[in-house]
């Protein structure tokens, strides 16, 4: 009951306020309006195509950060001098306003899906890099002796000291950037698209309808508790040998 | 023949000279313990046996492969026990070894067990079953019972002393404890001084005794001193 009590009273006082008429339905939709609407889209094929270009740009944009991070972050963490060369610029970059980026972006990319997949990309990549990162200079440097000890070679020592030991950190960021991933979505679709979650949202905006506007934000809700809980899974399986609480 | 010959070892950390010119013999099958005050190069003698810090000067010749085992486990948190014994394992002959190292420090019951489910005496003895796993010639032990309580030092010394009775590996064991050194050793050294030198060597059993080693250490041996006067029961302090 705990868990759900929060959930249940929100729902009845929203049931409540727009059945009684206290609300309007232009300034809330009722919940039989949203189940209604949810119907509907279903029923035109419009929420999985909105669905599926979401989800889509949120995973094209997660893996393009992931596969930099993990190139950028293993060398920065590798080594001192690219770390001197490369990490006071990245710090730059990462200190600056995400939606500072918007109007650039679009400049530079266009409307079109390249820009969105790289906003997304962008916010997804800095919470991985600096786990990475932390995560490699964190290494018990006992352990990394005890293969040095064993004769382990570089690549050998990379992979069975190292990488292990830096996967729970990684693992962390990676988390933390699907996350982000999820917002930077809602700041490129706002802006332009034609599809997409971020495009209900203006869509229902314009045309004053809450219930367009509640599904795009529960379909939001449901996709970052998803996707949150999906890596938590991961971690558990992957480091549950980790001997801390999780964060 | 020796399993290590340690000939004119120079080492120094920035101003700070370790050694200058040390020399020490370890025989086949023999174990040596070396004493000395905490910072006198114990380890670090251990470490350049070890090859884990290089000498400025002069030769460490070793034969066979060494196992050292450290002051902490140090297993890797990611592996079971099983993994963990069988990570330096090069060959399947190797690999085959793990069950009975494992029935040698008395963990086979734990195999299956993750480093974070084993008590600070199991970790000890599976970091010690890894060590033993490629059949090492040359077995170094640096403080190894260091981290662990009284009654669990006591185990894991007679289980030390009897895997190497049984495996016949010569041993290097680094030590400020003079009951370490004469439950385990065949010989005594201690180090002392800057740069650290051998002022004293001996066998155990013949000159290295409890009293002999601790005059070269420098301590008063409390068991050997007359014990304290009991107070009498309503002396008065007198000014």
């Amino acid at each position: 009951m705990g868990r759900f009590a929060v959930p249940l009273a929100l729902f009845a006082a929203w049931w409540a306020a727009t059945a009684s008429g206290w609300i309007k339905s232009y300034q809330l939709a009722s919940p039989r309006d949203v189940v209604r609407e949810i119907a509907s889209l279903v029923q035109s094929g419009l929420l999985w195509r909105d669905l599926g270009a979401s989800v889509e740009r949120v995973a094209l944009g997660f893996a393009i950060a992931l596969l930099c991070a993990l190139v950028l972050g293993s060398l920065v963490g590798g080594s001192r001098a690219v770390e001197r060369a490369l990490d006071p610029t990245l710090q730059a970059v990462r200190a600056v306003p995400s939606l500072a980026w918007v109007p650039l972006i679009l400049l530079w990319l266009g409307i079109g899906e390249t820009a969105k997949i790289t906003l997304v990309a962008i916010g997804a990549f800095f919470p991985i890099y600096v786990a990475l990162v932390s995560g490699i200079h964190g290494v018990d440097r006992k352990l990394v002796e005890v293969g040095t000890i064993f004769g382990l070679s570089r690549t050998a020592l990379i992979a069975r000291v190292l990488v292990p030991a830096t996967l729970p950190q990684l693992l962390v960021g990676a988390r933390i950037g699907l996350t982000q991933a999820w917002l930077f979505l809602v700041a490129a679709e706002l802006l332009a698209a034609t599809n997409g979650l971020g495009f209900l949202l203006t869509d229902g905006q314009q045309t004053s309808r809450t219930d367009e506007i509640f599904v795009a934000i529960l379909l939001f809700a449901l996709c970052g508790k998803l996707s949150e809980s999906g890596m938590r899974r991961l971690e558990k399986r992957l480091v549950g040998w980790t001997d801390t609480v999780p964060a | 023949m020796s399993t290590a010959r340690i000939r004119g070892l120079r080492k120094a950390f920035g101003a700070h000279l370790v050694f200058d010119g040390l020399d020490l013999d370890v025989a086949r099958g023999e174990r040596v313990a070396i004493l000395g005050a905490s910072g006198c190069g114990k380890s670090t003698l251990l470490r350049c046996v070890a090859g884990l810090e290089h000498g400025d000067a002069g030769t460490i010749a070793t034969t066979g492969e060494i196992g050292l085992v450290f002051q902490e486990p140090r297993l890797f948190p990611w592996l079971d026990v099983q993994r963990n014994v069988a990570f330096p394992a090069r060959t399947d002959a190797e690999r085959a070894r793990v069950p009975n190292v494992l029935a040698l420090v008395g963990l086979a019951h734990a195999a299956q067990r993750l480093p974070k489910e084993l008590s600070g005496g199991m970790a000890q003895r599976a970091a010690l079953a890894r060590a033993l796993v490629r059949d090492p010639a040359l077995l170094l032990l640096d403080e190894p019972f260091a981290a662990l309580d009284a009654l669990r030092r006591i185990e894991l010394r007679a289980a030390v002393r009897e895997i190497l009775e049984f495996t016949r590996a010569s041993a290097i064991l680094v030590t400020h404890d003079v009951d370490d050194a004469l439950a385990l050793a065949d010989r005594v050294v201690v180090l002392a001084g800057t740069p650290a030198e051998i002022v004293f060597h001996g066998v155990v059993g013949d000159d290295a005794t409890r009293g002999t080693i601790l005059d070269a250490l420098g301590v008063a041996d409390v068991r050997r001193a007359p014990a304290p006067r009991p107070v009498r029961h309503g002396a008065r302090c007198t000014t």
